[in-house]
Parts: C-alpha cells; sequence; structure tokens
C-alpha cells in the first residue's frame, strides 16, 4: 500500500510543481501555446512548418526587446507541446494549455483534423484559432459554427480548382492537349481533392484518360505511372501526400513521362523536393507558391539562419503573416485579452509578408493556390485574391 | 452470493459513483483526462474479456473502433446519432463472429499478426470505397458532445463490461474459459466447445470496441482512415491491458490509469522529448513490474511484511537475468 | 511482363525489410516491434553518409551493418535476456517482449528526433532508367534487389550449409531440445538476433537508395515485416523470402490489372487467406 502512495505523491508532487513552475514565470512573458506533431505520421510536414515558425517568431520578436504592449515588453515565450498525430493526444494538450498552463494564447494545430477536434475547447475557453494548416470545404458550416475559428488557407475546391485552371490556361493558349492523367492518395485530402476535381476537369473540358488512386504507403509507383503513360495524357496531376509526390516524380523521371505539365499536390513546395531531384524539378506544379521579393528573399534566409530549417513554399509563408498579423494584433489591443484580440482580428486587414490581408470574416481573402519550379524558386502562377502570378511554363523533359 | 462478493460489489458500486462525480468537479483538463482514462478502460477491460482467458492477444481493437466510428459519420445525414450508435454495436458484432467464426484455427503469434492485417485491410478498403463512391475521406461529425455527456456515456459503458465481465467469470461460460486459458486441450476433450466460447467473447469484445468508436466520433469531429484505423490505438490497449494485469477483471483498469497518468505527468513535463522518455518509462515498467500492476498490487498484499523482500527480489532476478 | 519484373523488384524490398524480423523471431523468440526503427537507423545511417562524403551510400553498408550487429547483440544480453530467463513460457516471453521492443521503439524513435529532427530525408542516387526488354526501371531499384538477392542468397547457404547456420536452425525448431544437444542456446539467440538487426539495418541502407525517411516512419516498416514473417511462416527464413516476392507480385499485378487502390488491400487478402488456408504460414510448423 505505501509504495503505491508514494508513487501517487509523487506524480501530483511532479505536476503540481510543473504547475508551480509556470505560474513562477507568468509576470515577465507572454506564454503562446503550441501544440503540434513532433512524432507519428503527421511529424514530417511539421517538422518544416509548424514548429520552425513560431520559433522564427518567437526570435525574431524578442530580439527587439518582445512585444509592445501597455505596461511595458513582454517577451513571448513558447510552451510546446507533442500530440504524437492523434486528435485525442492534441485534445488533451490544448486543454493542458488552457486550464493548467493557462497561456495567454494558443496557436492553432497542425492539420485540418486537429484542428476541428480541438475547435470546442478554443471555444470553450474563449481562445482566438487562428490556424494555419487547416483546407476544408466546410468552413462556412465551422465558421458559423465557431465565431472563434479562422481560417487561412484556401477550400479543397479552390485549391483543385486553381491546379486546373492552370491546367486550362495552357490548353487554351494551344500548349497542351485535352487528355490528363489523374491519380491520388487514398487518404483525406488526396480523395477530397479527387473528388472535387473529377467534375471540374470535365468542365474545363478535360478528358481523363486513366482515374485511379493508390493507398497511403504504396513502395512502388511503377505501375501506376505505366498505366498512366499508356494512357498517352497531356498533363499528369497527382493529388498526393509527401511520400507519393517524392515516390511519382522519381517514377516519373525514370520513365522520362512525356507530359508537358505535370502537377503533384503536397510537398512539392518542400525545398527538399527541389534538391533532391534538382533539373528535374523544373516546371513541376504542386500546391501553394509563393511571390518573389526581395522581402520574401530574406524571409527564407533569417528562417534558414534561427531555425536551421528550410522554410517551405506554401505553409511556411502563410505561418509567418498570420505571426505578423498577431503582433500588430497584440500591440494594437496592448494587452492579452481574449475578447478584444478577437475582435481586433475581426475588424482590421493587416499588412504581412505576402500582402495586405483580411480575416475578418473568418476567412483568408488572399492566398495562393498553384506553384511552380522555376530556376529553383517556387513561383505562385495561380492563387485567388492576387493580381499577379509568374507566368506558367511547360516542362520540357526530365 | 460470498460475503466477499457482496462486498466486492459494493465497493465497485461505490467506486463508480465517486467517478461520476468528477465532471461536477472540474469541466477542463481533469475532465478530458477522465474521458480519456474512460475510453481506454472500456476498451482494456472488454479486450481483456476475450484475451485475458484465452491468451490470445488481438489486435484488431482499432478495427472495430474504426467501423463504429465510421458509421457513425458516414451515415450522419441519415439517422440519429443514437440509431447509428445502436448499428454501430450490431455491425460490429456481426463483423466480429464472422472473424471469429472463420479464423478459429488460427493461434498464438499467428492469431496477433492476423488481426494486425485483418484491421490494416478493414481500413484500406473503407479508404478505397471512399474514393469510389465519391465522398470525402474526412466525414465530419459536428454533433455537439459535451465532455462530462461522453465521460458518463463512457463511465456507463465501461459499468456495464465489469457487470458483463463478472456475470460471465460466475456462469458456465466462465468457467470453460478458464479450463481454455489453462490448457486449450484438455478443455476439449472435457467436452466445452472451445469454438463457441472464443468466439462469444470476441464478438462481445469487438462490440464493445465499435460501440465506443462510435460515441467517439462527434469528439474528434473529423474522421479519417489513418486516424480512425490506426494500430497504435490496437497496441495501446493491449499495452495497458498487459500493464495492469489480465488474469483479474480488474486488472486492466489498474493498467489504463497509471499508465494514462504516466502518459499526461511526461507530456507535460518533457515536451520535446516525449517519446524518449515514454520509451524509457516502458522499459522500466517491464523489467520491474513483471506481472502487472495487478501482480504487484497482490505480492504487496500478501507480503505485507515482506515488502521490501519482494522489491529486492525482482532486482536480484533482474540482475541474475544478466549474469 | 513488366509486372513481374516490378513484382520482383518490390519483393526483393520487402525481403529487405523482412529477413531480419524473422531471423530474431524465428531463431531467438523476441517479437521485435523495434524492427522497422533498426531500419530507419540504418537508411538515416547512409543518408548522412551520402551528403557528408558524397561516396556512394551503399558504402554506408561497412559502417551500418557491423554497428548494427553490435548494438542488438547489446540490446538482447542487456535487455532481452532478462526476459527470457524469467518467462516461464513462450507466450509471457512474447508478451514481455512485445512489451519491451515497444517500449525500445520509443526510445530509439526519441533518439532520431533528436539527432536527426522530424523532417523528411532524402537524397538521389542512380535515379537513371535502363532498360530490361524495352521498358525502363530504376537503377537504384534494380541495385535494392541485387543487394536483397545477395543478402537472401548469403543467409540462406548460412542457414543451411554451416554450422552455425545449423545451430540457428537447431534452435529455431525447438530450444529446449536444443539445449538437450549441448547447443548454447542464448547465443544462439544473440547471434541471431544481433544478425537480424545487421540485417536489416543493411535493408535500411539500400531502401535509402529510392524512399524518402523520416523519424516517426519505422511502424508502418515494422507492420509489414510482421505481415510477411507471419504469412511465410515463422521457423523457416525461405518462408519470409518466399512471401516477400509472393507479396509483391501480386500487389504490382492487382495495381496494374484491377485498381492500384487495392494494391495493400489485396495484400491483406492474400495475407488472411494464406492463414486461413494454413494457420501456420506457408512454411511453418505446427505447434504440437
Amino acid at each position: 500500500m505505501r509504495r503505491r502512495e508514494l508513487l501517487t505523491y509523487t506524480a501530483a508532487a511532479a505536476l503540481a510543481g510543473s504547475i508551480g513552475l509556470g505560474a513562477a514565470n507568468a509576470q515577465d512573458t507572454v506564454k503562446i501555446g503550441v501544440v503540434g506533431p513532433k512524432t507519428g505520421v503527421l511529424a514530417s510536414g511539421a517538422a518544416v512548418t509548424h514548429f520552425p515558425s513560431f520559433k522564427l517568431w518567437a526570435h525574431q520578436v524578442n530580439e527587439r526587446g518582445g512585444l509592445k504592449l501597455k505596461g511595458g515588453q513582454r517577451k513571448i515565450e513558447l510552451i510546446e507541446y507533442d500530440d504524437r498525430s492523434m486528435p485525442g493526444e492534441a485534445i488533451k494538450a490544448v486543454e493542458r494549455l488552457a486550464s493548467v498552463d493557462k497561456v495567454d494564447y494558443i496557436m492553432g494545430v497542425y492539420a485540418t483534423g486537429f484542428n476541428l477536434a480541438t475547435a470546442p475547447i478554443f471555444a470553450k475557453y474563449g481562445y482566438p484559432q487562428v490556424t494555419q494548416a487547416a483546407v476544408t470545404d466546410q468552413m462556412d458550416t465551422l465558421t458559423k459554427r465557431y465565431p472563434t475559428l479562422f481560417f487561412v488557407q484556401g477550400s479543397t475546391t479552390q485549391f483543385a480548382t486553381s491546379a486546373i485552371q492552370v491546367l486550362k490556361q495552357l490548353k487554351d493558349a494551344g500548349k497542351i492537349g485535352n487528355k490528363v492523367a489523374a491519380v491520388n492518395v487514398a487518404d483525406a485530402f488526396g480523395i477530397e481533392l479527387a473528388n472535387a476535381g473529377r467534375p471540374l476537369f470535365k468542365q474545363a473540358g478535360f478528358e481523363l484518360v486513366y482515374d485511379k488512386s493508390y493507398p497511403l504507403g504504396t513502395q512502388d509507383y511503377g505501375p501506376v505511372i505505366k498505366a498512366a503513360k499508356a494512357a498517352n495524357p497531356d498533363a499528369f496531376v497527382a493529388w498526393s501526400y509527401p511520400p507519393d509526390t517524392f515516390g511519382l516524380a522519381e517514377q516519373a523521371k525514370i520513365e522520362n513521362l512525356p507530359v508537358k505539365a505535370y502537377y503533384s499536390a503536397v510537398a512539392t513546395a518542400f525545398p527538399a523536393f527541389e534538391k533532391k531531384y534538382g533539373k528535374s524539378a523544373e516546371n513541376i506544379l504542386g500546391a501553394g507558391g509563393i511571390q518573389d521579393s526581395p522581402a520574401i528573399r530574406k524571409f527564407y534566409a533569417d528562417h534558414k539562419a534561427v531555425t536551421g530549417v528550410d522554410a517551405d513554399y506554401w505553409g511556411s509563408p502563410i505561418y509567418h503573416a498570420m505571426t505578423e498579423i498577431l503582433t500588430q494584433t497584440f500591440e494594437a489591443v496592448g494587452s492579452m485579452d481574449r475578447q478584444a484580440i478577437i475582435a481586433h482580428l475581426k475588424s482590421h486587414k493587416f499588412k504581412t509578408l505576402i500582402g495586405e490581408v483580411d480575416i475578418r470574416n473568418q476567412k483568408l481573402d488572399k492566398f495562393w493556390t498553384v506553384g511552380q519550379w522555376q530556376n529553383g524558386f517556387f513561383h505562385a502562377v495561380a492563387g485567388v485574391g492576387f493580381d499577379k502570378y509568374a507566368p506558367i511554363q511547360l516542362k520540357t523533359g526530365w | 452470493m460470498t460475503a466477499g462478493e457482496k462486498r466486492g460489489l459494493i465497493v465497485t458500486a461505490v467506486i463508480f459513483l465517486v467517478a461520476a462525480m468528477l465532471p461536477l468537479v472540474n469541466q477542463g483538463y481533469w475532465l478530458s483526462i477522465g474521458v480519456s482514462i474512460a475510453m481506454y478502460t472500456v476498451l482494456a477491460t472488454s479486450w481483456t474479456l476475450f484475451s485475458g482467458p484465452t491468451n490470445y492477444i488481438a489486435l484488431s481493437t482499432a478495427a472495430f473502433f474504426g467501423i463504429g466510428m465510421y458509421l457513425v459519420a458516414a451515415f450522419l445525414d441519415w439517422a440519429p446519432f443514437p440509431v447509428l450508435v445502436l448499428m454501430a454495436v450490431v455491425v460490429g458484432a456481426a463483423f466480429a463472429a464472422v472473424i471469429g467464426l472463420a479464423t478459429l484455427r488460427i493461434s498464438g503469434v499467428y492469431f496477433v499478426i492476423f488481426t494486425l492485417g485483418l484491421t490494416e485491410l478493414v481500413r484500406q478498403v473503407v479508404a478505397w470505397m471512399q474514393h469510389v463512391m465519391g465522398t470525402s475521406s474526412g466525414l465530419y461529425v459536428l454533433i455537439s458532445m459535451t465532455d462530462p455527456i461522453l465521460y458518463w456515456l463512457l463511465l456507463a459503458l465501461s459499468a456495464i463490461v465489469f457487470a458483463i465481465g463478472w456475470w460471465i467469470g460466475r456462469s458456465r461460460l466462465g468457467f470453460a474459459l478458464r479450463i481454455i486459458g489453462n490448457d486449450e486441450v484438455v478443455a476439449e476433450h472435457s467436452g466445452i466447445n472451445t469454438a463457441r466460447a472464443k468466439v462469444y467473447l470476441f464478438v462481445i469484445s469487438s462490440a464493445f470496441a465499435a460501440l465506443t468508436g462510435a460515441l467517439v466520433a462527434p469528439r474528434w469531429s473529423y474522421v479519417e482512415p489513418t486516424i480512425a484505423f490506426s494500430p497504435f490505438l490496437s497496441f495501446q490497449v493491449v499495452i495497458m491491458a498487459l500493464l495492469g494485469g489480465v488474469h483479474r477483471l480488474w486488472g486492466p483498469l489498474l493498467g489504463v490509469i497509471p499508465f494514462t497518468l504516466l502518459w499526461e505527468l511526461i507530456s507535460a513535463n518533457f515536451p520535446a522529448q516525449t517519446t524518449l522518455v515514454l520509451g524509457v518509462a516502458f522499459l522500466l515498467i517491464v523489467y520491474f513490474i513483471p506481472h502487472g500492476v495487478v501482480g504487484l498490487f497482490e505480492d504487496l498484499m500478501r507480503n505485507r511484511h515482506g515488502r521490501l523482500d519482494s522489491i529486492k527480489g525482482t532486482l536480484l532476478r533482474w540482475r541474475s537475468g544478466n549474469a | 511482363m513488366d509486372i513481374i519484373i516490378i513484382g520482383l523488384l518490390l519483393g526483393g524490398t520487402y525481403a529487405l525489410m523482412a529477413m531480419g524480423l524473422q531471423l530474431q523471431y524465428g531463431v531467438a523468440r523476441i517479437m521485435n516491434l523495434a524492427n522497422g526503427e533498426i531500419l530507419v537507423c540504418g537508411a538515416f545511417g547512409a543518408i548522412w553518409f551520402f551528403t557528408a562524403s558524397k561516396l556512394s551510400p551503399i558504402y554506408a553498408v561497412l559502417f551500418v551493418v557491423p554497428l548494427a550487429f553490435a548494438a542488438n547483440w547489446a540490446i538482447y544480453q542487456w535487455m532481452m535476456l532478462p526476459l527470457v530467463k524469467r518467462a516461464k513460457n513462450q507466450g509471457q516471453l512474447e508478451v514481455d517482449s512485445i512489451l519491451a521492443t515497444f517500449g525500445l521503439s520509443f526510445f530509439v524513435i526519441g533518439i532520431l528526433l533528436a539527432v536527426f529532427g522530424g523532417e523528411f530525408l532524402t537524397y538521389s542516387y542512380l535515379a537513371q532508367p535502363v532498360r530490361i526488354f524495352g521498358e525502363p526501371y530504376a537503377l537504384n531499384r534494380i541495385a535494392a534487389f541485387i543487394g536483397s538477392a545477395v543478402l537472401c542468397a548469403g543467409l540462406y547457404a548460412w542457414l543451411h550449409w554451416t554450422r552455425a547456420g545449423l545451430t540457428m536452425r537447431a534452435v529455431s525448431v525447438n530450444p529446449g531440445a536444443a539445449g538437450l544437444v549441448s547447443i548454447n542456446v542464448t547465443r544462439a539467440s544473440a547471434l541471431a538476433f544481433a544478425l537480424g538487426g545487421a540485417v536489416t539495418a543493411a535493408g535500411g541502407v539500400l531502401l535509402s537508395m529510392f524512399l524518402t525517411f523520416d523519424a516517426s516512419l519505422g511502424v508502418a516498416f515494422t507492420l509489414k515485416a510482421l505481415i510477411i514473417v507471419i504469412m511465410g511462416g515463422v521457423n523457416d527464413v525461405r518462408g519470409a523470402i518466399i512471401a516477400s516476392f509472393i507479396l509483391g507480385l501480386t500487389e504490382t499485378a492487382v495495381a496494374t490489372l484491377v485498381d492500384p487502390g487495392l494494391t495493400l488491400a489485396a495484400a491483406y487478402i492474400l495475407f488472411i487467406v494464406i492463414l486461413l488456408v494454413r494457420p501456420e504460414g506457408l512454411f511453418g510448423r505446427r505447434a504440437s
């Protein structure tokens, strides 16, 4: 009996101690809660886009002395938890941040499903929930249900539409024919994109000569690429996830897939993609993209210098823009009063790295949807809400 | 009913009543942990109903959990939630019956991996079906289910699991199971229909898993194959049950609670090295608590005076294992 | 025709994943859930080597294999042996080894995360087409296949034509009886465990040529290896090898002729059907 009690007391003491430690630092810093997958199936994406973005933000703000709030400057302190790619863990972590650590603000968690699972908790404690990595077609339903939930990516349909629009532009200019081979990974985002895309292809006057899915975790893309090649497509579209984006590209290179337009959805925007494929990656299209400018180049340099990780060309700039919005909001409101913060987010426009943005009705008004590797930079060739995009180029071999 | 059994029942009832008061005291962090504990208690105890007496380690919990979850998510527009929950039980039970009957000849480690493969198969088929049927993979379950309600539902469910387990233990089925667990060949030769016993239990155990999945669907809100059918869920349930001890009805509970609390403790205090510290904690548990928490508890109870001896004994055994 | 070639290449890939586990479970009776993590370690070793030295990553085998051998030997001696000694029967050993290797896998993931970070690591090597019967195939996959074939043949030869191999096979059939004929079961098991780990790590090196890796990827490989080892029957390495190739060919056939979306579903159906027809796996022996 005594040993078990001892264990219980130790555990309770440790927990109390951790709470106590948290409370001791409360005065000087602004505590920002971060939850994301450090391990598990989603960890690899979060390691590039999610965690480093916040590190960069905290570093840059603290370098200049901290957030300028009423009553003085306060530095940012990040409190991070690993949700291990499990929604149940994310829920507990957000609860912990809200009720035990009592943080001043909680960042949106990583991935659509996890944001949805934790939305009730954000709402319960009145924390604004500015997501960064959530793409869904249910934005209207969800923003109505949770008035403090903000989406800053387009919807699934918008991503599919944009990709197809890019192809349509090439077709209308007579640069490619109308035969498309489309494949998708048989998991969440891949299936949603494929289902959204199918009718859109038809509307745009394309013929789907190959339309198949493949399981997540496929090791060999030989059969898929060979079959797609045999259907003689003019363009190849893959609604894919990181492992398959890489795998398909390698196989397409081996097969010398003779398409003039090649699109693979997620992770094409990772610098690792271009590093691995070099010349072969030239003119590959993917989700995301960014407009080149000296400010953007500086962002990438800073990101690498501070976090040691190369930022990607899709999520990272958006994450950064969101942290800029938050800095401006916190400093404009002058405190971490959540109601005031939410009111400010819903009534102002903000100048950010990606331009002037507006999330007043809980949805971002401008975002890039399609990028293309041109000369080692993933230029935005399509988007929503911007007026200028890089020209779309044809793929001329591997 | 003996006096001892009556006492056991009263103690159990009191424990449940006390547990039910949690949402009245805390509606935040501790309640969310309570929900987690309640959920895993249902899963681990119902798993033990089958795997405890038969010694067949089933890694199929996630398959049925996912089926329950998907049933709710897929048909939410056509039927009310309670109906779907009941359907989850029926479908889960039916599926388990088919699997159970088909796999009677498979035993040992083959059975373990078979159930793992089964879970993966179900996941693949569900994902493919969604692609073919053109519905979006991530299905949205946007019903309000507050934590207190979910907690009470899961608590009630675990009470039912315990009740069924207790009843089985006193019935002829339980008697048959004890013999099967000791020596299946002897059981068969004694005229016990081992096949039927095993299938019954597998069905009951899996039906509970499906039911739990259905209940949890609203909490997670967004259901996708990789998460709903995660093999990790199956492993976690097995490990919690083994940790607690599978030869007593309340064994898994004694595994779920420390495991969940330890998990929280580590996640909260080692956010950057959660996985690493968890691994170390695991290894320590395996080596120093060989018979599960139940074993530890019973050792200590039996050895009131020799507590230090039993700790010394464990250490000695470990060291001599290394010689 | 290309179904057969792709299927064989894929089978070779799978054999690399599964052979090591077969040794560890078949002989040492340890259900090593950290098997996938060992493979990832091997892959990371090769990636690090290639990025640092620009020499062929295949050379990484030279240091990955001995390191993996030594590490797995140590793991067996210090972590598994106490469990073996205290287990009263095979079932308890299995349970204990599942729990312990599960903890071990977490530990290794944590270390990999701390050292390499959580991101994707990948490189491009031998990603050139080779034409066989007119169709292009990736040179790196062919190289991996050759490596796999060499390993399979080497392992099989060693097991069947050397005394040490005979010892291992004896232990895998019946450890109790093997002990009675003065075989040092502990040493044989340790050797098998270490060798299994080394083979898996070597597999990781070869696979890193064309697959992308991250610290958390081990679980997927462990799962696949478990399926293959069980399908082939735990007692004989031939089982794992044959099962790998059957799986590779089946998956490729289904992907090409039916629907790529059913690839893995077909693999699992095959697995289940084989077990239903032959509950001890293809080359397994009925437990008496």
